[in-house]
């Protein structure tokens, strides 16, 4: 995980007005080529604040992200799943550190932005706003919410801005052994005991819902983001990524004996498209703005660390303090 | 009585890493900088997998297999020292504790080395490896912190206040003159004999004082006395695995 359900602005072509037409139309020219954009090249403001807004909002999901499942890893059954998925979270905590380094080339500090995840300013994944009750729900998220996060990562990492595709490499690599880990918890879930495929049953009934919710609003809902389309900053549709999502994975879990609470989830063998029921948008709408089962735990658990956290990151600022190299 | 003697040794010490890797686990989310979420994650990796293969031994010598020993004993059969049952508290007291704890480790690997039972010395040699970066790690904080002006004062508390359960690692176990006598372990005393000059050598390079080491030792985890803290921790431990404990997970 755990990118992925990026929420975009609505971008409107009057706010480039104040840029130099020459240089705006040589920026797109090379993305059009298929060039790489760098730090230190030329940028519109827009593609800037659009791209740390990204980046940021990809970063937060993975340090909030870690959470839920965090609760399970001392709750692991058994040495072999608590020592993955004490790598697994780890991981992910990890592609925070290479995501806030990548939006920092950006201009935005990780401090700025941890305090604007604080704030509430800056949004994160929505689906983390759901509780994880169960194991069974810890493992829903390693297996399918890690899925979900790697066809956006996939389609993110062939973007324009070269800091963030070469940290989505990175992540994409090790996004894999979840996937690996999350199905294995699964399917052993899924075919044990009756208490045990219940629990993955009743998981599943939990989280479809958020999970269709994951891939952001139908596209017909967001039609304001083509500008950030043409630059290649928002790479693939929101109805792209959720049908891709539906394709591989949809058949895998009815493989498993789990029923997907919704009657018609259906592919059309004509057009390819998966139909589903409306999943409440209005719930979607709710919890991004803050209004969710577990908002305010999340983002309170993240202040509370950041306060008592406050002294050491003094005392790493005292000029007396002795400077030692870096490990690794 | 050789064989009990090992057993001994070895369930005390995969006692300790089993729960200090999990307490260590517990700063996921909730470090002061990211970076020390992911230290201490792979901290705890390398011990919960210590005490695995320490349980593995055991399971091979003829107890139960290492699922089945570390998520459904009860705390009064634990044979963890009480300092690593303690919960996290604040960065400075699990720093200080990972401080303490690890160069105890990492010279107890060092004397394991030299082993006479070839299992152990072998895992002893390769667990030393990873420990060095455990110590490696606390001295940069040691030195950060024990050289700031806005965190001497916390970080000398925590010594102060940890020492007596720094020395508890050593409490000795009841059958260890036989593993001195075998060639197994030379025992406690000569091992917090060298943990005590490694942690004055660091020490002496911050402006923070050794804490009193004549202070009384807090006993009793060797021989399955413990906080009240333990038993909590291992219910959550098997929480999950509790509910089927034949099941496949
Ligand atoms: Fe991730
Ligand atoms: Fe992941």
């Amino acid at each position: 995980m755990y990118g992925g359900g990026n929420s975009f602005e609505d971008v409107y072509d009057k706010e480039l007005k104040h840029e130099d037409p020459e240089q705006l139309a040589e920026f797109e020219a090379r993305i059009e080529r298929g060039e790489k954009i760098e730090s230190t090249d030329w940028m519109p403001e827009l593609y800037r604040t659009q791209l740390i807004r990204m980046i940021e909002q990809h970063a937060h999901s993975e340090i909030i992200g870690s959470l839920p499942e965090g609760t399970w890893i001392t709750r692991a059954p058994g040495f072999k799943r608590k020592l993955a998925l004490m790598a697994k979270v780890q991981d992910e905590v990890g592609h925070a550190q290479l995501l806030y380094a990548a939006a920092e080339t950006l201009g935005k500090s990780r401090e700025d932005m941890i305090t604007d995840l604080i704030n509430g300013k800056s949004k994160y994944s929505n689906i983390f706003n759901y509780p994880a009750f169960t194991w069974a729900d810890s493992c829903f998220i390693s297996w399918l919410v890690d899925a979900g996060a790697i066809v956006n990562q996939i389609a993110n990492s062939k973007g324009s801005y070269a800091p963030y595709c070469r940290a989505l490499e990175r992540i994409c690599a090790e996004e894999a052994f979840h996937l690996k880990y999350g199905h294995h918890c699964v399917i052993h879930l899924a075919t044990g005991s009756p208490v045990q495929r219940q629990m993955m049953q009743e998981a599943v009934n939990r989280w479809w819902k958020p999970m269709v919710h994951f891939f952001g609003p139908p596209d017909k809902d967001s039609v304001h983001t083509r500008i950030l389309m043409k630059w290649k900053v928002k790479m693939a549709s929101n109805d792209e990524c959720r049908n891709q999502f539906f394709d591989m994975y949809v058949p895998k879990i009815w493989e498993l004996g789990l029923e997907i609470p919704d009657p018609n989830l259906k592919k059309d063998p004509e057009t390819g498209i998966w139909n589903y029921s409306d999943p409440d948008w209005s719930e979607f709408k709710r919890v991004i703005n803050g209004d969710g089962p577990c908002n305010k735990e999340r983002l309170a658990v993240r202040r509370i660390a950041e306060e008592r956290g406050l002294w050491v990151r003094q005392a790493l600022k005292s000029p007396k303090a002795t400077y030692t190299t870096p490990l690794a | 009585m050789k064989n009990e003697a090992i057993k001994e040794l070895l369930y005390k010490m995969a006692d300790d890493q089993l729960v200090l890797g999990h307490r260590n686990s517990e700063w996921n989310g909730l470090g002061p900088i990211l970076e020390e979420d992911i230290a201490f994650s792979s901290m705890a990796q390398d011990k919960i997998g210590q005490s695995l293969e320490f349980y593995s031994i055991l399971n091979e010598m003829g107890e139960k297999d290492p699922d089945t020993i570390a998520f459904t004993r009860k705390a009064d059969k634990f044979k963890c020292c009480q300092y690593v049952e303690h919960p996290i508290g604040e960065y400075d007291f699990s720093l200080v504790r990972h401080f303490f704890f690890d160069y105890a480790d990492y010279h107890r690997f060092e004397l394991l080395k030299n082993s006479k039972v070839e299992r152990i010395a072998m895992a002893a040699k390769k667990f030393q490896s990873e420990s060095k970066y455990h110590i490696m790690h606390a001295n940069a904080w040691m030195k950060q912190l024990g050289n700031s002006d806005v965190s001497i004062e916390r970080m000398q508390n925590c010594l102060n206040e940890g020492i007596a359960l720094a020395l508890g690692i050593f409490e000795p176990s009841p059958m260890e003159n036989v593993l001195i006598e075998e060639g197994v372990f030379e025992g406690e005393k000569k091992l917090s004999e060298r943990w005590l000059s490694s942690i004055q050598s660091i020490l002496s390079k911050t402006e923070l004082s050794m804490p009193d080491i004549s202070t009384a030792p807090i006993n009793g985890g060797r021989q399955g006395k413990h906080t009240p803290h333990l038993q909590p921790l291992l219910d959550e431990m098997s929480e999950v695995f509790s509910i089927d404990p034949e099941a496949e997970w």
